[in-house]
This record gives C-alpha cells, sequence and structure tokens, in this order.
C-alpha cells in the first residue's frame, strides 16, 4: 500500500529506497506502532524490503530512520512536511568557504622573519636543522625522543612557543609521524625527526605520505644499527631504508647534508621538494654530521626562498582533490576547513579520493606517484662535483663520509692520480644518468660509505659493466680512515 | 515501496543523505550491521548542533568502522590501522577551529591503537571518539578483539575466548576522558544525544557504541542476526548515568550498563599550553590558535 499525499492516514508516512535496503528488519522490528511488513517482493540484491502495510498507525516518527543501517528508509510527519511544503525548497546543503583568497603560486616567497634566526652561529647540525625548519616556515613538530636526533626536537620545543606554532611529543614513532600528517591537512607544514628503531616504526607513514601525497620532511640521523646497535654512534645504513623502507611501489626524495650549514640550507630545499612534489622528503643526517659544533650563517629572511603551498582556487563543484593535467602530475592541495570536503585515504583511490579497489585505478595512481619523481630525476639531481672531467678514478660519496673522501682525493692528487670527487646532496632519485655519462671517460668508481654496501649497487646498477666499481664497507660507529680511502684510489690508479 | 510522485511533491529527502558522499552508496557493511544506525545517529547530532559542516572534519582508521569516513560528506581522513587519533591530533593543533571527529572501531582503536587512545585521553585532546564495538575484528573474518567477552568464539580463539578485556568506558575514564558514555544501536536516540553532547564538548569525548556484527560475532556466536542482538540489548540494557566505571564491564550474556558515565572539565592540551606559555613567557607570547581549541 502506498502511501500518498492525497491519501492521508495515520500522523506521518515513510519512504523507502528498495534498492539499497539489505533487508535486516530493524524498522520493522522496532517500529513503534508495528506498521510495516517485508514485501513478498525482492530487490535486486535478493532482499525482501520494508513496506508500509497500515499507513494509519505512522507517527511519522523516524526511528525507523535511526535504526536503519542501509539509510533506506525514513520516516516524516505530516506536519513537518507541511512546514516545509510551506517554507519552499528545502535549503541547499551548506555551500563552501571560498577557497583561500591570497593567490598563491608556487613561485618561492621571502621566508617569515619570525623564524629565522639571521646571524652568524657556532651550532651543531641537529640544532641547525632545527632552525632550517623554521625558516622554511615549519610551524609543527612532532616527534619521540631518541639519540642521536633529540636535540633537533629539544630546540624546536624551546623555540616555537616565540614563532608561533606547535610542539608535541608524541607516545611514539608511529604516532609522531602520523601526527604531522594531520598536521599538513590542517594547514601546516610539518617535521618529524627520529633515529634507528624510530625511523623503522615511522615507514607505515611514509607510505601513507606517498599514496595521499602529503608534503613534509622526515629526518634521520642515522646511528648504528640494526635494532638498538650504536646509538650514540654514526651509521648511514638507512639509505636503502629511506627508499624502499614502506611497503608498495612508490617514490621519495632524500637529502643528505655534510654539516651544520649543510643541515640549515638543505632543510629548506627539503620543504620546497616536499611542496612541490607532494611527497615525503627524507633528510639523511647521521650521528656525527648531527652532533658536530661548526659555524652556521643564516641569511636574512628575504634572501631565504620558500616556496608556498600550492593552494587550490578552484570552485568546490570542480575541485578534484588528486586530479591533475598533463602539463601538471602534481595535485592542487587544500586542508580541512576550507569548505572542499574532500576525503583523503590510504587506499588506492581515484581523482576524487574516492576508494577505488581495481588494477585500472591503481596503474593509473602508482604509475603518477613514481613517475613524478622517476621522470624528474633530471631536474631534481643535485650532486657537487670536484674534477671529474678528465678523471680517470671518482670518488661518490655522500654526508660524513665526504668529508673524509675529499682529504684523502687531495692526498691522492698531491701524489699524481686522476682522481674526482663527486658527492650525493641528493641521494634518491639516484643520479643515474650523470653515472652513465661520466661511465664512458672514468676507469673506476670507489664508494665509501658506513655501511656493507648501500648506494654503491646504484652505481653498480647505472654504470652496468661500463667502470670498474668498488665498494669500501664499514659496519659504522666511527668513519673511514683517510688511509682507507687514499690507498683505495692508489690501487685503482695504478 | 518508493513513490517517487509523492518523492517529487513533497520535495522529501532522507535526513542522513545530504550528510553521505551519496555516489558511494549503498554502502559496504553486512545486512543488519550497526555501523550504519550509527551514522544516522551521528547526523542527526550534526543537524541538531547548527555546526558549520565545513568546519567540521571525520578521521578514521582501519576496519568495518574505519569505512565510515569515507562515506561522510565533510572532510574525510581514512588512514592507517590504530593512528587515527594521533593524525586527528595533528589536524587538531595544525587548525584549532575545526571540531575533529574520530570515528573508527574496538580493534583500531583499543589494540594496535590503545597506546594513542590512552595518552590522547591523558592529555585531554580536543577530540570527539566514537568507537563502535562490535567485540570483534570484523573486516579480517572475525577474530578476538581486546573486547571480545570470555567465552565468546573467534576464529583465533575457536575454543573461546579466555583473554579478560578492556571495559572501554573504565578504561577512558582513568586515563581522562573529560565525557564518557556507553549506549548500544538499540538505543538510537540517547545515541544521537550522547553524540550532540559530545560534538559540543570541549576535551577528550569517548562515546562506546555497541553494535552487531551479524556476520561474524552474532553468527559465531548462535546470538542471531543483528535484529536479534538489538532485541538483546533492548532486554539486557540497564540505564545508569553516573555509573562508577569499575562497575560497568561487560560479559558475554550478562546485562548492559548504559549510560552517561563522566561529563567533568578539564583544561584541554591547548589550552594548558597557552596558559602554561602565557604564565611562563608573559609578553613574549602570543596564544596559539585563537578562539579554537
Amino acid at each position: 500500500m502506498k502511501p500518498t499525499s492525497a491519501e492521508r492516514q495515520g500522523k506521518g508516512t515513510v519512504f523507502v529506497r528498495p534498492e539499497i535496503c539489505k533487508g535486516c528488519s530493524f524498522c520493522i522490528d522496532f517500529c513503534p506502532t508495528h506498521c510495516l511488513e517485508f514485501t513478498k517482493d525482492f530487490n535486486a540484491k535478493g532482499y525482501h524490503f520494508p513496506i508500509l502495510t497500515r499507513p494509519e498507525d505512522c507517527s511519522g516518527c523516524d526511528l525507523c530512520g535511526l535504526y536503519c543501517p542501509d539509510f533506506a528508509i525514513y520516516g516524516e510527519r505530516w506536519k513537518d512536511i507541511d512546514a516545509r511544503k510551506a517554507k519552499g525548497p528545502a535549503p541547499a546543503p551548506p555551500v563552501a568557504a571560498k577557497p583561500l583568497a591570497a593567490p598563491r603560486a608556487q613561485d618561492p616567497e621571502p621566508a617569515d622573519p619570525k623564524g629565522v634566526l639571521t646571524g652568524i652561529h657556532f651550532m651543531d647540525g641537529d640544532h641547525a636543522a632545527c632552525e632550517g625548519a623554521l625558516a622554511a616556515g615549519c610551524r609543527f613538530v612532532a616527534g619521540y625522543p631518541i639519540t642521536p636526533s633529540t636535540e633537533v626536537v629539544e630546540r624546536f620545543a624551546a623555540r616555537i612557543p616565540m614563532v608561533g606554532g606547535i610542539f608535541i611529543q608524541m607516545e611514539d614513532e608511529l604516532a609522531s609521524s602520523i601526527a604531522v600528517q594531520g598536521a599538513v591537512w590542517g594547514g601546516q607544514k610539518s617535521l618529524s625527526v627520529t633515529s634507528g628503531p624510530g625511523f623503522s616504526l615511522m615507514m607505515e607513514h611514509i607510505g601513507l605520505a606517498a599514496i595521499t601525497e602529503t608534503p613534509g620532511v622526515w629526518v634521520d640521523v642515522q646511528r648504528g644499527g640494526p635494532s638498538t646497535g650504536l646509538p650514540t654512534l654514526p651509521g648511514q645504513a638507512d639509505m636503502m631504508q629511506a627508499k624502499w623502507g614502506s611497503h608498495g611501489d612508490y617514490e621519495i626524495i632524500a637529502i643528505v647534508p655534510n654539516s651544520p650549514q649543510e643541515c640549515f640550507d638543505l632543510m629548506i630545499k627539503a620543504f620546497n621538494l616536499s611542496e612541490i612534489y607532494r611527497c615525503p622528503v627524507m633528510f639523511m643526517m647521521d650521528e656525527v654530521v648531527g652532533h658536530m659544533v661548526e659555524r652556521v650563517v643564516i641569511p636574512p629572511a628575504s634572501e631565504i626562498k620558500v616556496v608556498p603551498r600550492k593552494w587550490t582556487h578552484k570552485p568546490k563543484d570542480e575541485y578534484r582533490a588528486f586530479a591533475t593535467t598533463e602539463d601538471d602530475p602534481v595535485p592542487e592541495m587544500t586542508k580541512a576547513g576550507a569548505g572542499y570536503r574532500i576525503h583523503v585515504t590510504g587506499l588506492t583511490h581515484d581523482e576524487r579520493g574516492y576508494p577505488a579497489m581495481n588494477a585500472g585505478a591503481q596503474a593509473k595512481l602508482v604509475r603518477r606517484l613514481v613517475g613524478k619523481i622517476r621522470d624528474n630525476a633530471d631536474r631534481l639531481m643535485d650532486v657537487r662535483e670536484d674534477g671529474v672531467e678528465g678523471a680517470e678514478v671518482v670518488v661518490v660519496s655522500y654526508g660524513i663520509t665526504s668529508r673524509i673522501a675529499m682529504s684523502a682525493v687531495e692526498e691522492a692528487r698531491k701524489r699524481g692520480v686522476k682522481v674526482g670527487h663527486l658527492r650525493l646532496v641528493v641521494a634518491w632519485p639516484f643520479p643515474a644518468k650523470r653515472m652513465r655519462e661520466l661511465a664512458k671517460t672514468v676507469k673506476v668508481f670507489i664508494m665509501p660509505e658506513l655501511n656493507m654496501g648501500q648506494m654503491v649497487l646504484e652505481i653498480e646498477r647505472a654504470v652496468a659493466g661500463a667502470a670498474r666499481v668498488v665498494s669500501l664497507p664499514h659496519a659504522g660507529g666511527s668513519v673511514h680512515e683517510p688511509e682507507t680511502i687514499l690507498d683505495a684510489i692508489l690501487e685503482a690508479g695504478r | 515501496m518508493t513513490d517517487d510522485t509523492l518523492l517529487r511533491d513533497i520535495d522529501s529527502i532522507n535526513p542522513v543523505m545530504p550528510y553521505l558522499r551519496q555516489e558511494r552508496i549503498p554502502h559496504i557493511w553486512c545486512p543488519s550491521c550497526g555501523i550504519g544506525t550509527t551514522v544516522n545517529c551521528f547526523t542527526r547530532a550534526l543537524t541538531e548542533s547548527g555546526m558549520n559542516l565545513d568546519e567540521i572534519a571525520i578521521v578514521s582508521g582501519i576496519g568495518c568502522t574505519g569505512r565510515v569516513a569515507g562515506y561522510m560528506n565533510l572532510d574525510s581522513f581514512h588512514t592507517t590501522h590504530g593512528r587515527a587519533i594521533p593524525f586527528a591530533t595533528g589536524l587538531k593543533l595544525a587548525n584549532p577551529k575545526l571540531k575533529v571527529v574520530v570515528y573508527s572501531g574496538d580493534g583500531d582503536l583499543t589494540a594496535i591503537g590503545g597506546n594513542h587512545l590512552v595518552h590522547a585521553a591523558r592529555r585531554n585532546m580536543d577530540l570527539m571518539v566514537i568507537c563502535v564495538n562490535n567485540f570483534t575484528y570484523g573486516m579480517t573474518g572475525g577474530q578476538v578483539a581486546p573486547t571480545t567477552p570470555i567465552g565468546a568464539k573467534q576464529t583465533t580463539m575457536p575454543f573461546g575466548n579466555y583473554e579478560a578485556p578492556f571495559s572501554l568506558p573504565f578504561l577512558a575514564d582513568a586515563c581522562g576522558a573529560t565525557y564518557v558514555a556507553r549506549w548500544t544501536v538499540f538505543h538510537v536516540r540517547q545515541l544521537a544525544k550522547a553524540m550532540l553532547e559530545g560534538l559540543r564538548k570541549r576535551g577528550f569525548v569517548f562515546i562506546e557504541a555497541l553494535s552487531p556484527c551479524p556476520t561474524l560475532y552474532q553468527r559465531r556466536n548462535k546470538r542471531g542476526d543483528g535484529v536479534d542482538e538489538l532485541k538483546f540489548y533492548k532486554e539486557n540494557s540497564v540505564v545508569k548515568n553516573g555509573a562508577d566505571t569499575k562497575e560497568v564491564g561487560l560479559t558475554f550474556n550478562g546485562p548492559i550498563v548504559v549510560g552517561k558515565f563522566v561529563d567533568r572539565e578539564r583544561p584541554t592540551w591547548l589550552d594548558a599550553m597557552n596558559e602554561h606559555f602565557g604564565n611562563v613567557l608573559g609578553a613574549e607570547y602570543s596564544p596559539y590558535g585563537g578562539e579554537g581549541g
């Protein structure tokens, strides 16, 4: 029996969408006036669905609507129906707030002076990294104490009340590595910092940041491992973890400073790249770089170039949170509270951000997440070369090891070896193309690193047999002796 | 049956629909699952609150209840397993004007995410946590959860559970939540009211909503389907507002104490931070976050 407005019975009526009913009978069993029954008919999914068999008893109380777990039925009182009719059409759902007014392209802007401690300082790498983050506009840090990274959060905790922002010490690294992502979607630039075991705990959320394209910087002040390893001594054995540590296919950017000054300078670069590419940027320090104290020059704010977030200015009905164009593989961003009603999920998703559980959506998304970094590897390349053109031997190094390598290279030159030095500043994506070019003239590449041979595998992969590749592994806990590298150069130059 | 003429005539719409991403309905939940019922209650609370929906964000973890965020037409975040609360913490602190609601299940919030629940309550982070408790891991096929009553059968407790379960209101109370309530999906009006009070409350709000998992908890334990469980709730629930949370633990077939157990005031994390820095640093410090928080 169908209720119609012409044949009113009872105090109200119900409305049913049979196609989404799953036949649970909540509405029938808990209807206070027992006015509903199952039909004998089935819907397309094979469920019986309710109909109003005693319309004269329906009070329109909407208890059915409250109970219905499938949103398939609801009730309304005739007097409310009449009142709404008299008022005219239902008001539209709340409209979006306007997109943020300030037109902000991706052109760099001067840093906010509040966060910039301009001057000449004497500070360690951990503190310099913190100052770099503040200068880059980072106003949210979540962390958990772990040696040798703790000084970064200690300094942030002391500095942020005056700058304006939040530091929160979370209950573990899992929490801190996702709290920073919440903060990014709340509109802030964020950083988390850890070492060793904490880096392992953060890996799950590196994947989340990659798939949700959440910009941010994760600092790993590397120490000796595996496990608790050598908490107070250096290592460089997390380089592959930085690249591959979370499950699934994705790409990150990794930056490796070799001095407190670079901890400041490259931190700004790290934040800028994370905004441009909307991916996690791993800032791969080590215990020595973190704890060594050196001169650090912080320029005036006007000379520091900060890339603002790529806020969308599209109207609400046009904006798709993960839509990209042929010209730009990185979507425009918004934040919670801006009126766009975005959905952000760690599931494979479509352009709207809605879960899409199929191979086609997976291919489209993952190809873009990987391609936006991989296809721009040349643009992202940052290596510092010293005398590599015409060299027969090239030492490739990064981080603290590069400083020892440089002294060995200088000594070898004095002894007549044609040796160059190439330092990786951006370690990921790896500059494979540049290595291939050099392999046309270089006979031997030598790679000292504080691990049992990690980035050296990338050189081998890149040069593919076109040159000899020598690994100088070191298990960590100290740094290489310059003589070890010198001996390898002399041996190679013979 | 649908009366299209009538629907057009009176310009009518199911009150839940404006709150849903309608293109994603029907949802994935099983027939007679109670999660959708809790969503109805939540949407009625949103309507009643009169709040600007653009300023409400919802964060879920993983699991059946973890899918709620994806169906709500709000700024919504479907995060990793157990980590909805720390994500929500960052979101709230980055933009204190937002009302941030964490909507997730018992396994997500109290097992893998238990540490975060405990600490967010301790800090009195200004979040409203809705925990749909169906006593099991539904999405993975019905394994034992920290809430499974002793004696209940689950796939990883095939001879019946012998682990003592959490009493979630007691846990939340002990950790410092400012508002703690428990209702079942039979108590739709009371649950909606609790959610409304939760939306209006500042501080850490914890609302437990008992719900049937007909496919994996009810069926395995020969408790019928969802509607039978709702009848069980109806017959076995005892309303005790203000009850001592020490005494509201649940058993397999025993009485279910429901009600509003805790409603108190404590400074939120952000209020405490602003007040403390104001006292210690004086004029050097300007409060963070304006009116929110």
